[in-house]
């Protein structure tokens, strides 16, 4: 199984490398998501530095619907589903290997944002640990669900505006419990250790229904 | 008894109980001690959200892992599925909106962010993604197992909207009968009311859900015949040309 984990992951990580998507169209996003709700907001130092939390996981939540989609059409062009299933490859590993993925993207992609929400939103980190912890426990549940959904969305005629609909009020524990993590890191008070347990939790829960899952969803 | 008439009876047997299970609340009880008659909204919205979350979902729950399980899986377990969240997002709807006319008067607001609500919400808004899932032009096989798959994550939402009242601290009240400590804080004859209330509508629901199976079978009947009506076109054309 993590043999074909590593397999499918350096694959679509290749793939990813030379055509340049996320570089070019999901990292550009998340940042303009940003700039935009800033604007929405207003010139308010105090209110920007207040809503940071809630609008960095925003942004990276629609952000990580664009680099689910792009994942998951790897799959549909020319047949590579197909093959896949040809090279008996194991519906975990594979599952496994796209979420490893997309692991990796989502937590680039959350480096830049945070980047963007440290200089735009006036805020300072406080506590290193908790903001590192989260960040990294995170993108596990949120690839999870977004390759479960993906994959249910593929190969269907709307799959573009179905996968939205589908992820996002999934997603919702992992915002709410993010958002808390992050506030708490960048200088409020609260418990932080009950957050990061429901980051670790949905992220527990997800990855092994992605395991036991994703092999009936594969069926031929 | 066949089954078109035993669906026929569970339905006016159903309706009768919660006309009588109304009249019960609105003219037989007596107003709550501290909540007046506000309390009377507590024969309709508990029983609702019974039916929503835990039948229609636990049935849709059920019949998804069903469906998978290459032992059991048949296009009955998707149609039973597929019908029980259809009633299920009617219900959890009518949940919201009973629990909202509640709370205005009592807490002030149509709508507040509070745990149990916003899960519920949430619930709701999963499982008309599974509804609009399954609208989407697919072979029957591949929609009924995505479908399954989409049903069992959303069903994860139950048991967060249960115990939200106990997990976190909300405005919503706990459970009146089945609470952590099993003592019952209603007795007599709101107590007898509350419980017809449960029974009046799981009937609805099981007379509902009967309904719409029927429906999607004749609906998949329809659309396999309109198949091979447009079959025998194509291939009328192709001869004459």
């Amino acid at each position: 199984m993590f043999h074909d984990a590593r397999l499918i992951a350096s694959r679509d990580l290749r793939i990813e490398l030379r055509s340049k998507v996320a570089t070019w169209q999901v990292v550009p996003f998340a940042l303009l998501s940003l700039i935009l709700f800033a604007f929405a907001i207003g010139p308010n130092p105090a209110l920007l530095k207040q809503t940071s939390p809630g609008l960095f996981w925003l942004a990276l939540l629609f952000a990580s619907v664009l680099g689910t989609q792009r994942s998951l059409s790897v799959e549909g062009d020319d047949a590579t589903r197909e093959a896949t299933r040809l090279l008996d490859l194991d519906p975990a590993g594979i599952f496994l290997g796209k979420c490893l993925a997309l692991i990796v993207e989502f937590v680039l992609l959350e480096l830049v944002l945070l980047a963007g929400v440290l200089l735009f939103f006036h805020t300072h980190v406080t506590a290193w640990p908790l903001l590192v912890a989260s960040l990294v426990l995170a993108p596990i549940g949120l690839s999870s669900a977004s390759v479960i959904y993906g994959s249910v969305t593929t190969g269907l005629r709307s799959s573009a505006t179905l996968l939205p609909l589908l992820v996002l009020p999934v997603l919702a524990p992992l915002l709410i419990a993010g958002a808390r993590c992050f506030a708490e890191a960048t200088g409020s008070t609260g418990n932080s250790a009950e957050w990061s347990g429901v980051l670790a939790v949905f992220s527990g829960v997800y990855l092994l229904l992605g395991i036991v899952l994703y092999g009936p969803l594969e069926e031929s | 008894m066949t089954r078109a008439k035993l669906t026929k009876w569970i339905g006016i047997v159903s309706f009768l109980a919660v006309a009588v299970d109304i009249w019960l609340g609105l003219w037989v009880t007596p107003p709550d001690a501290q909540q007046g008659n506000f309390v009377r909204l507590v024969y309709i919205h508990p029983a609702l959200a019974w039916v929503a979350l835990y039948l229609a979902f636990g049935v849709a729950a059920i019949c998804s892992i069903l469906y998978l399980w290459p032992r059991t899986r048949s296009f009955t377990m998707d149609r039973i599925a597929a019908s029980a969240v259809e009633v299920g997002v009617v219900f959890t709807v009518l949940t919201l909106i009973t629990g909202s006319i509640w709370g205005r008067p009592t807490w002030g607001v149509w709508w507040t962010w509070d745990a149990r609500l916003t899960s519920t919400a949430l619930l709701a808004v999963l499982f008309v993604g599974y509804l609009a899932l399954r609208r989407v032009p697919a072979d029957p096989h591949v929609r009924a197992r995505r479908s399954a798959i989409a049903a069992i994550i959303a069903a994860i939402d139950v048991p967060i909207v249960h115990f939200s009242v106990v997990w976190w601290q909300t405005l919503h009240q706990g459970a009146t009968v089945l609470n952590p400590n099993l003592t019952p804080t209603i007795h007599g004859i709101m107590a007898w009311t509350l419980l017809l209330s449960f029974l009046a509508f799981t009937g609805l629901f099981v007379w509902m859900l009967l309904v719409r199976f029927d429906i999607a079978v004749l609906e998949d009947l329809d659309s396999d015949e309109s198949l091979d009506v447009a079959l025998a076109q194509r291939r009328a054309e192709g001869a004459a040309s």
